[in-house]
């Protein structure tokens, strides 16, 4: 891998050299009979944030699913913070520091905001208070009117309350499965600049993207995915410079 | 070429929305009102027939609060839930007398009952009973929600880990209901029985209003368990997770929500008030074999009413199809045995102009 350096506003630089938080390798699963993921490899360091990129159908949510132990994988292992999680119940995985954000239906929508955000700790035994208090230090908007349901809420307010629930647990590692997929522009870029926030809390982010620029620009290092297998890897600037990618997912 | 064949879907779309949104004002509103007027009305032209229905209403909600919550988690329709609520009833006529139908007539099998205790069968206050009813009930209660779980782990599980559809579940739990009744008539006879022989004491309420002491007590049963299971749903983190679940199973479990876990908690909470609904059933009425499938209709009409997955709104759902029945009798409109058509009748009403029910926003 190459390690070009580049700047990036407020964050340190890429600590690749660190220990990973989350490895996955020869990653094969799919749904039922039909394969998806035909050997993907990723790994996430200690704060680090993470991108993968890459046309529709090349198996960027599958991936994610795999990782969290929601798929049961046809060969391949995943390792948090060096611990063999491959097989583990979502529950096992969440008790061990990664929490997820699937794309779409995220919140409970019968449920208020506070109860939202309870129910991102449930696993959690104490410290709920101060949890919450951080979190909504985060998200002020949510702090305003908690007892709201989170039905209630606009899509970019949903997906904020989704991230938040997500933290609750104060993660070594989120993975955020598109979460800007169909939002306004204005609200792509609020949910981007609180990606970055959390990632300056420490925490770890492997996220998927269609907006792959945007992606790129706020990642360390990005794995361009194809047909469910690695296409490319690198930094954020040296896949927004490649010209493969461009061709192949820019539209350059 | 994508636009245009999507255009007309998305107007479609678009008028059903509408439809929908016009629907949401009109006929929530009109139906709650329509229930309030004839409601007020029965109060004061039919106030005997409004208070027998409340009571009515009181052992339907017990039974649709837990047939809800079942619905809102496991997301089908538990068919057997009125036979269990039968089943329960006999299970706390066994713990009370120890009786099971003989060769030629009833035997008492066991070697110790509750009636045993010391003044257990002494009249509280003006009641029939004595408290050996009330820990019979809790014990068929205890009973009932081995019996949901041993249920769910032989029948419901392992449908639900292959994916099975809700038709697939209606059917399993029809089946249940059936062999649940098909015991009772084996071990205690289609004989109608009761707790207490005899003839029950009466209170005299205001407004010239009177009814049997024990009816009163149903009432308030009703009234304990709707708040009980309130404060858990609102209150307890284990109420939120069940909440949760209904709202989105998937999410509860990468939330780290041990979803099986609250599935189990679930039958535990729907067999309690199982026990307590099957009992004060066979208050109100008798200990009969095919009384509670009868009870299913109502059941369900109650739940839909409020709309499904919503306690609150079941507890007034019952109230509606109770007071409904009474004053639908006592007014001569039907003889006392087609009392259950009034709640055919406003099931079938519901379903077709409101059928997320009076108050829900969700389908």
């Amino acid at each position: 891998m190459i390690s070009s350096e580049s700047p990036r506003p407020g964050q340190p630089p890429p600590p690749t050299a660190g220990p990973a938080v989350l490895e996955a390798s020869e990653v094969v699963a799919g749904y039922g009979e039909v394969e998806i993921l035909h050997g993907v490899s990723l790994r996430v360091g200690a704060g680090e944030v993470v991108a993968i990129i890459g046309p529709n159908g090349a198996g960027k949510s599958t991936l994610m699913k795999a990782v969290f132990g929601l798929l049961k994988l046809k060969s391949g292992a995943v390792w948090l913070e060096g611990e063999d999680v491959t097989g583990a119940s979502p529950e096992r995985i969440v008790r061990k520091g990664m929490c997820y954000v699937p794309q779409s239906e995220n919140v409970f929508p019968s449920l208020s905001i506070q109860e939202n955000l309870e129910m991102g700790a449930f696993t959690r035994r104490d410290g709920f208070r101060q949890r919450l208090d951080e979190v909504y230090g985060l998200f002020p908007a949510l702090a305003e009117r908690p007892q709201i349901r989170a039905g209630r809420l606009s899509g970019g307010q949903r997906q904020m309350l989704a991230l938040a629930r997500a933290l609750m647990l104060d993660p070594r590692v989120l993975l955020l499965d598109e979460p800007t997929a169909s939002l306004a522009p204005k609200m792509v870029d609020d949910i981007f600049s609180k990606v970055r926030n959390i990632n300056q809390t420490g925490v770890a982010i492997l996220i998927v993207e269609q907006n792959a620029k945007e992606a790129l620009s706020i990642c360390h290092r990005a794995y361009v995915l194809a047909m469910g297998l690695n296409r490319l890897e690198g930094t954020g600037p040296e896949l927004l410079a490649s010209e493969e990618v461009g061709r192949l997912y820019l539209g350059a | 070429m994508a636009v245009s064949e999507a255009a007309p879907g998305r107007l479609r779309e678009q008028l059903r929305e509408y439809q929908q949104l016009a629907g949401r004002f009109l006929a929530g509103p009109a139906v709650l009102v329509l229930f309030l007027v004839f409601g007020l009305w029965a109060l004061i032209a039919e106030t005997d027939a409004f208070a027998i229905g409340i009571v009515t209403g009181s052992v339907l909600a017990l039974g649709a609060i837990g047939l809800t919550l079942i619905y809102g988690v496991l997301k089908f329709a538990h068919f057997a839930h009125g036979d269990s609520m039968m089943l329960a009833a006999y299970v706390a006529f066994f713990f009370l007398t120890g009786v099971v139908v003989g060769e030629r007539t009833d035997t008492e099998v066991l070697p110790w009952t509750v009636s045993d205790l010391p003044g257990a069968t002494k009249p509280i206050l003006d009641f029939s009973f004595g408290y050996g009813l009330l820990i019979a009930m809790a014990m068929a209660a205890a009973v009932m929600a081995g019996v949901f779980i041993i249920l769910d782990r032989l029948v419901y599980g392992p449908l639900r880990r292959r994916g099975s559809g809700i038709v697939i579940f209606a059917i399993a739990s029809l089946g249940v209901a059936i062999a649940m009744r098909s015991l009772i008539l084996i071990f205690w006879s289609s004989f109608g029985r009761f707790y207490v022989p005899g003839i029950r004491a009466t209170t005299d309420l205001p407004f010239g209003v009177r009814i049997v002491s024990d009816q009163i007590f149903i009432f308030g049963a009703a009234i304990v368990m709707a708040a009980l299971v309130y404060l858990l749903l609102f209150r307890s983190k284990l109420g939120k997770a069940m909440r949760a679940t209904a709202d989105n199973p998937d999410l509860a479990l990468v939330s780290g929500i041990g979803t099986e876990r609250v599935i189990m908690w679930t039958w535990v909470i729907g067999g309690g008030l199982v026990g307590v609904a099957g009992v004060m059933l066979a208050l109100q009425a008798q200990l009969k074999p095919e009384l509670g499938f009868v009870l299913l209709l109502p059941l369900f009409a109650s739940t839909i009413l409020g709309g499904i997955g919503s306690p609150q709104g079941a507890f007034v759902g019952a109230m509606i199809v109770g007071i409904t029945e009474e004053v639908a009798v006592t007014l001569g409109f039907l003889s006392p045995g087609y009392k259950f058509s009034v709640a055919f009748v406003i099931l079938v009403m519901i379903l077709l102009f409101r059928p997320q029910g009076i108050f829900g926003g969700k389908t």
